[in-house]
């Protein structure tokens, strides 16, 4: 029953925005569609009205494909009571170019975007508070990227002379546990390395 | 706890006879210690006992509890202290204020970011303080161990009395650790920590 909606949704949202949609994904019972960047203020505005009537911003969150040119997705999860249906919009950018903030069509965007920029470093512009929001205070870099060491770069510790909590680069006293898929202790249906004139 | 009684030199150890777990228990027998109290008490009226057996007495039966819930350990933590495990049997009370406090109680990870909170509020407990590291993230980062933003131990920021270990513990083991403690502070039996 959705599945119809959604794909009715999907044919109003291509004659209303046009090539302004890039493309529609419609997978898994949901529908994706992907916006040009600098129209996600406009789409989203449409989106809220008649009628879609996408009355609440669910969730803003960031996706980051390192390959890519364009290599972060700032992702948008709509939600219409009304119609009973949830709807996924997406659009591209990088490092550099900022994505127009919706804060004035979804006024909870404001923190959501923050997080974005916090976990990932995509700018927004026309966003007056874009300072960090999680992570700690004078913290380097955007842990969510795929190139950011998952232990990152500093630990903390309470200096005994100093009478307060130093920060100081990360040394690890075990190494971070490299999985070894050639374990022989369960179900292997491969020869072992060593075991290969070994006869069963 | 060695109350000095005159005249009694074989006095059971401390809560260890009368008790079901000890072996060879008759609930007709009654514990020489309270016995030898009780008689104490109705003869003379007082007690004597040593200063410091008085103080650590004091020190372990009211041990209250600063509480500094960070995950989901805290969870483990209120239910150590609701009426199925009924910390305050022990003396225990949970309380809001660092200084009105003896003992912390660190359940939960902690975070870079909450280090130098965490720090400020165990400076702030008036001495004897006691802290009690609870659960895998709090004794040693646990699952968080590698992340960037996790303490890798809460020993880092501040000195731990008692390791909790467990991802959470149970109450029942929080418990057993907070005994453990009092019997630490009665073991070491100083005034100045």
């Amino acid at each position: 029953m959705s599945e119809e909606k959604l794909l009715k949704i999907a044919e109003q949202a291509k004659s209303d925005f046009k090539e302004g949609l890039i493309e529609t994904i419609f997978a898994f019972g949901e529908l994706t569609l992907v916006v040009e960047r600098e129209r996600i203020v406009e789409v989203l505005t449409k989106l809220r009205a008649e009628p879609y009537r996408f009355h609440q911003l669910i969730d803003l969150c960031g996706a980051d494909y390192p390959k890519r040119a364009r290599r972060f997705d700032v992702v948008y999860h709509l939600l219409s009571l009304t119609q009973n249906v949830r709807l996924r919009v997406k659009v591209m950018t990088d490092e550099v170019v900022p994505v127009p903030t919706v804060r004035d069509v979804y006024p909870n965007a404001d923190w959501y975007e923050r997080e974005a920029f916090d976990m990932y470093g995509m700018l927004f512009s026309g966003q007056p508070d874009l300072r960090r929001i999680l992570t700690d205070y004078g913290f380097e870099g955007h842990p969510l990227r795929k190139d950011f060491p998952m232990t990152g770069h500093v630990e903390v510790r309470y200096d005994e002379e100093q009478k307060r909590v130093v920060y100081e680069p990360v040394k690890l006293t075990q190494e971070y546990r490299r999985f070894d898929f050639l374990s022989p202790w369960e179900g292997a249906q491969y020869v072992l390395p060593g075991d290969e004139k070994a006869k069963a | 706890m060695g109350i000095i009684l005159p005249g009694q030199t074989d006095v059971t150890a401390y809560g260890q006879a009368g008790r079901s777990t000890v072996e060879g228990y008759d609930p007709k027998v009654h514990d020489k210690f309270f016995e030898a109290v009780s008689t104490e008490l109705n003869d003379k009226g007082f007690l004597v006992a040593s200063a410091d057996d008085v103080i650590t007495w004091a020190r372990t039966g009211s041990l209250m509890w600063m509480t500094f819930g960070l995950a989901c350990c805290a969870v483990e933590m209120m239910q150590a202290s609701m009426p199925r495990y009924d910390m305050e049997r022990f003396g225990m009370a949970p309380r809001a204020s660092p200084r009105q406090s003896d003992l912390m109680i660190v359940a939960g990870t902690l975070t870079n970011k909450m280090a130098p909170a965490l720090r400020k509020v165990y400076d702030q407990m008036p001495d004897p303080r006691y802290v009690l590291s609870m659960g895998s993230c709090a004794n040693g980062g646990g699952y968080y161990h590698y992340s960037y933003s996790v303490v890798r131990g809460c020993d880092r920021v501040v000195p731990v009395d008692v390791y909790v270990p467990g991802c959470p513990p149970s109450a029942e083991a929080l418990l057993y650790g907070l005994l453990q403690l009092q019997k630490k502070i009665r073991r070491n039996g100083t005034i100045r920590r």
